[in-house]
């Protein structure tokens, strides 16, 4: 099924880098980080006006380097993490230092100015002229252990963590108490990917390393579950299901989206081959953890619904007290209905490689993914599954 | 006188005399005459005078003729009654006559019945003792006889005549009986039993060697039953007897079962010849002479059902023992070769039971040896199917090792086509000596093909859907293993197996399954109608098979080239690389293997279809800027009017240009299966080109690369421009992720590429 995207946008630069502003939960807002060694990178503020149906954007000049991964903070509205090449065009651009022009991976985290941080109602064309700078909070570069693949923030009572992740070694860095510690991972490892648990207050994380997928506890910084050859081919990206602690969702080069029981992993649960080309980004919704979103090089966004293996596998459960006796009994037969694990959508709005989808995290039924030429579009789950889902 | 009346009745005057109705018989006296007043009042009243007259003178005329009538009457009948008269007077002189002789022999009668009353009363009294007399001596002879007897019987049993001493005793024994309180008679008793006794001793002893004939076994039974022995008795004793025997045969029997575990020492043939030589036959003897002897005698009805409940007992426990030998020895036949011997072995088993069965229909051994038979047949198909299986296996295991045997110098890869040859032909023949063998269950001179099963069942659920659809679809199942284990990282499969069963599953979908099964369906002609499964259905699992297969060589076909790409670029510092002065090896290995794999697929696919290229396509020139597209869509500007319009532009184009799909199923011939394995490539080529940042040599270098890529690969895909619009995007995205994009010229690049 095909359906017409709520809005496209062009944002004249490659970008790779798309999330959702975390801590906000009313505005619909995603910050995207854009790549370009011509110019000063920039993060762009996304606003989503659903009810007008208009976009505000607002830019914030990123001059530390082209952006390859960005994060918001789940806690602080204000404050972004972002892994980023260092720019060092003006020296390679003569080619005379030459041994000095290694391109190095970095991450940092940042805070936007106050005024954006709960966005502006400026219309586009004042935005990109009026563009502002990143104030930076701190720098999470260590460079014995090499370059940055990926940062994430997770927060667990007052504390706000980083899990960051260097190429040969997952870091995790408590920003308040401005510690850090290494997992103990052995050999040289390249990690691709990494994500918090949700769950277990804070102490688990998961990355994604070749073909494998390895547990962690922060705790003890120890393994504590590896699922070898996860993937036929490398691991792209790791989602955790927001409800279901052990549950966990991975994708990659394979074409597939592979659901995984972290307590057995023997066996993935579940496998999607939808896809045509490798699978970049595979993200649960928060609120409806059916729901799936897979975005592909092969320039596809796929919405599935897995309600076999999701936390309401029997359909939204409803309150008998909402309704009349003729609708109870409707409603029993219908939920006693074992439900389908299906393709919701496919979504054909881009025209290059798809390298990021994320979920809203102010409304649960709208996403925005995000293409390499530079093209936004939010979408929406469809109308009669939201309402199937919702009654 | 009565021959007179019909004369009278037509006279018309007979009506007025009848009507007169005095009753008087005379006809002479009464004639009417018109004096009547009745006729006179009448015929004044009706008639005329002239008729009156009329009437008087006929009337006048009858009456004349009446009276000479009966005149001459009179006359004749007078003489007749005088004749009469005299004949009677002289009846009555003769009667008085004979009354005198009958008085005369009354008297006569009645002296000879007292002479013979006197007579017969002076005899009585001999007779009477000739009588009495003839009786004593009959009891004397019987008293002699009895008195005898002993002797006698001591006799018979000496001269071993043990019917007739049978016979004596069995006429004497009800009055020795009645008798025995006198002495005298008591003794002669005790002297006969005793001797009869041992009559039956001996009789129970020659019935226990048995080594002699049926006749006279029959004989001694028949004897001993007449000596009132217990029938029960004699039935079991009978058949321990003949259990002894057979048990010892069928121990016989078992040791040629061999050793557990290790060969029997006779093939199956024997073994079961042996059984039912020696085993059946006897048994069958067995029963033969016990009807004979307990069952079909004229006797009471009770005996008769107990030993024939007591026979069908016992024939059927020994059966039980002898079946399970059997079936012991055929699950020994393991070997998947003819099974003619072991068919013939059946056939023999079969028939020798319907014999055996036609003695004793109230066993059920008939039932059983056919469900032994079926037992048979069935784990004989399942054995076929498996050896069939391995058989496959072995023919693949065969394939890959040719194919990964080190080629020789000189010596060219194992030929693809040939190899598929030898598969396809070797299953084929496989698959149809199978069915010969199977087939012999079959055969019309077998006693149970003519079973309900081996004519229905045997057929389509066995032969056909358990076999032959079991086989194919192993066959299919095989397939789909090769493209779910091995991984996605290639596995140990090569790739050339993956091809060629992918040919081989078409082959199958196209004319190989029909074929099988119309063989098979001509050889068993199924009068089943239990559901079977369609052609149609087998052949759509094998092209199902088949387009996986051929998707997963793609697939794996791709991924290694991809792996080769990749590992390139992303191990090299694009940064600081020199200026290019080559083409990278790297390349020049993926065109080869592109080529070889060309080369692969052309030996089992058909071309299949370009669309039309430019001649000149070879020598298309490209660089970075030379696409306004390319240019356009990733140059970045602040200014918001300038990009808006290109980018417009970039996808304007991109609408109408169709999207391609990396990994998707191609078709049936070589330029697809190439197609495919060429886009995966260099998509991944792009992928990695995308994550990595390039120096103005970096870019060169890639230039240089995919010009090269250009030059070979046009050819092998369906749509060269493809190839071109991949390599573009390529080159395209390098300029992108370049910190100094300075392209390379085009001249230098194409002499870069002639060089090689």
């Amino acid at each position: 099924t095909y359906s017409i995207a709520d809005m496209i946008m062009g944002l004249e630069f490659s970008a790779r880098a798309l999330t959702p502003q975390i801590a906000e939960t009313d505005a619909i807002r995603f910050l995207v980080g854009t790549q370009s060694l011509k110019y000063d990178n920039q993060i762009h503020i996304i606003d989503f006006d659903d009810e007008n149906n208009i976009i505000n954007k607002n830019v914030l000049i990123h001059q530390a380097g082209e952006i390859w991964h960005i994060s918001a903070s789940p806690a602080d509205k204000g404050v972004l993490a972002t892994c980023y090449n260092k720019s060092k065009w003006s020296c390679v651009y003569f080619n005379t230092l030459a041994s000095d022009s290694k391109v190095m991976t970095c991450a940092a985290v940042w805070r936007m100015p106050k005024e954006l941080e709960s966005g502006s109602h400026e219309s586009p064309d004042d935005s990109s002229s009026n563009t502002q700078t990143l104030e930076l909070l701190c720098h999470l570069d260590n460079t014995a252990h090499g370059n940055m693949s990926a940062c994430n923030f997770s927060t667990a009572s007052a504390f706000i963590f980083i899990l960051a992740l260097f190429v040969n070694t997952p870091f995790f860095f408590n920003a308040q108490l401005s510690n850090s510690a290494a997992l103990e991972g052995k050999g040289q490892l390249k990690f691709t990917s990494g994500r918090w648990s949700p769950h277990h207050n804070c102490t688990q994380v998961a990355t994604a390393n070749d073909t494998a997928i390895r547990g962690w506890d922060t705790r003890s910084m120890r393994q504590i579950y590896y699922i070898e050859n996860a993937h036929g081919q490398l691991v792209r990206d790791l989602d955790f299901n927001p409800n279901k602690q052990y549950y966990l969702a991975s994708c990659g080069d394979d074409c597939k989206v592979k659901f995984w029981d972290t307590r057995n992993v023997t066996e993935p649960v579940k496998t999607l081959e939808e896809h045509s080309h490798w699978v970049w980004n595979v993200r649960y919704n928060h609120s409806h953890d059916q729901l799936v979103l897979s975005g592909s090089s092969d320039s596809r966004i796929i919405l599935s619904n897995m309600v076999s293996i999701s936390s309401e596998p029997f359909g939204h459960l409803v309150d008998d007290d909402e309704l009349s006796d003729q609708e109870d009994h409707h409603q029993e037969e219908k939920t006693k209905e074992p439900l389908q694990d299906s393709i919701i959508a496919t979504y054909e709005e881009h025209e290059d490689s798809v390298y990021a989808v994320e979920w809203s995290s102010a409304d649960p039924w709208l996403f925005a993914s995000l293409s390499y030429d530079g093209r936004l579009v939010i979408n929406r789950v469809p109308r009669a599954l939201k309402y199937h889902i919702l009654l | 006188m009565e021959a007179w009346t019909p004369g009278f009745c037509c006279q018309p005057t007979r009506i007025y005399w009848s009507e007169q109705g005095d009753g008087e018989p005379g006809f002479l006296s009464s004639v009417p005459t018109a004096a009547d007043p009745v006729v006179q009042s009448q015929l004044r009243k009706e008639c005329s005078l002239a008729q009156l007259m009329d009437c008087e003178t006929d009337m006048v005329k009858q009456i004349r003729a009446l009276d000479s009538d009966m005149q001459t009457l009179v006359y004749e009948n007078y003489n007749k009654f005088i004749s009469a008269t005299d004949t009677i007077r002289k009846m009555k002189n003769d009667f008085k006559k004979m009354e005198d002789e009958m008085d005369c022999l009354a008297a006569n009668m009645a002296v000879i019945t007292e002479f013979s009353a006197r007579i017969s009363s002076t005899l009585q009294d001999q007779h009477e003792q000739i009588t009495k007399l003839s009786g004593v001596h009959t009891l004397l002879r019987k008293l002699q006889f009895l008195f005898e007897l002993p002797a006698r019987l001591t006799k018979c049993v000496e001269l071993e005549a043990y019917g007739q001493a049978v016979r004596y005793y069995s006429k004497a024994r009800s009055i020795l009986h009645q008798y025995q309180h006198m002495p005298s008679f008591q003794g002669i008793q005790d002297d006969c039993q005793k001797i009869m006794a041992n009559l039956a001793q001996k009789l129970r002893e020659k019935f226990r060697d048995g080594g002699s004939g049926a006749k006279d076994l029959a004989e001694c039974v028949e004897l001993l039953l007449q000596l009132d022995e217990p029938a029960e008795e004699l039935c079991d004793e009978f058949l321990s007897h003949a259990r002894c025997r057979l048990e010892a045969e069928l121990e016989a029997l078992e040791a040629e079962l061999g050793q557990p575990g290790g060969a029997p020492i006779t093939d199956v043939l024997e073994f079961i010849d042996r059984g039912c030589n020696i085993f059946v036959s006897n048994m069958c003897l067995v029963i033969a002479s016990y009807q004979e002897l307990f069952v079909s005698r004229e006797g009471v009805q009770g005996i008769t059902r107990m030993a024939q409940d007591k026979l069908v007992a016992f024939v059927n426990s020994l059966m039980e023992t002898y079946f399970s030998l059997v079936e012991r020895r055929i699950q020994l036949e393991k070997g998947v070769g003819d099974n003619s011997l072991l068919v013939r072995a059946l056939d023999r088993f079969h028939r020798r039971l319907q014999a055996l069965a036609k003695l004793l229909p109230a066993s059920n051994v008939a039932a059983e040896g056919t469900e032994i038979v079926v037992r048979a047949a069935k784990e004989r198909i399942r054995q076929y199917l498996l050896a069939l299986q391995s058989f496959y296996q072995d023919c693949l295991t065969d394939v890959r090792q040719s194919l990964a045997a080190p080629r020789l110098a000189g010596k060219e890869s194992p030929n693809l086509a040939e190899l598929l040859g030898t598969i396809s032909a070797s299953v084929l023949n496989q698959i149809k000596s199978v069915l010969t063998y199977v087939h012999l269950f079959t055969a019309k001179d077998i006693t149970f093909s003519n079973k309900p099963y081996f004519k229905g069942e045997f057929c389509s659920q066995g032969v056909r859907e358990g076999l032959i659809v079991g086989f194919i679809k192993s066959i299919c199942q095989t397939a789909r293993q090769f493209c779910e284990t091995t991984g996605d990282k290639g596995g140990s499969t090569p790739p050339a197996l993956l091809l060629l069963l992918s040919r081989l599953c078409l082959d199958y979908e196209t004319s190989t399954i029909s074929y099988i099964l119309t063989l098979t369906d001509e050889q068993f002609l199924v009068q089943d109608h239990s559901p079977i499964t369609p052609v149609t259905s087998l052949c759509a699992e094998a092209r199902e098979a088949a387009q996986r297969l051929l998707n997963h060589y793609v697939k794996v076909q791709g991924l290694i080239i991809s792996q080769m790409l990749r590992k390139s670029v992303e191990t090299r510092d694009w940064v600081n690389t020199i200026e290019p002065r080559n083409v990278r090896a790297v390349m020049k290995r993926v065109v080869e293997d592109t080529t070889s794999i060309d080369v692969q697929v052309g030996l089992l696919y058909e071309e299949g279809v370009r669309k039309a290229q430019s001649s000149d396509s070879s020598k298309r020139t490209f660089s970075v800027y030379s696409s306004s597209r390319q240019q356009s869509r990733y140059a970045p500007s602040y200014t918001p009017s300038a990009p808006l319009d290109t980018n417009l532009l970039s996808n304007i184009q991109k609408l109408f240009s169709e999207r391609i799909d990396i990994f998707s199923p191609v078709e049936f011939n070589k330029v697809s299966v190439l197609t495919g394995i060429i886009k995966i490539s260099l998509k991944t080529f792009l992928e990695c080109v995308r994550l990595r940042t390039f120096g103005r040599y970096g870019l060169q270098q890639i230039q240089v690369d995919c010009y090269y890529l250009q030059l070979y690969l046009w050819r092998f895909v369906c749509d060269e421009n493809l190839v071109h619009f991949l390599l573009d995007e390529i080159v395209g995205s390098t300029a992108h992720r370049c910190l100094d994009p300075v392209p390379m010229e085009q001249s230098v690049i194409e002499v870069i590429c002639e060089r090689g």
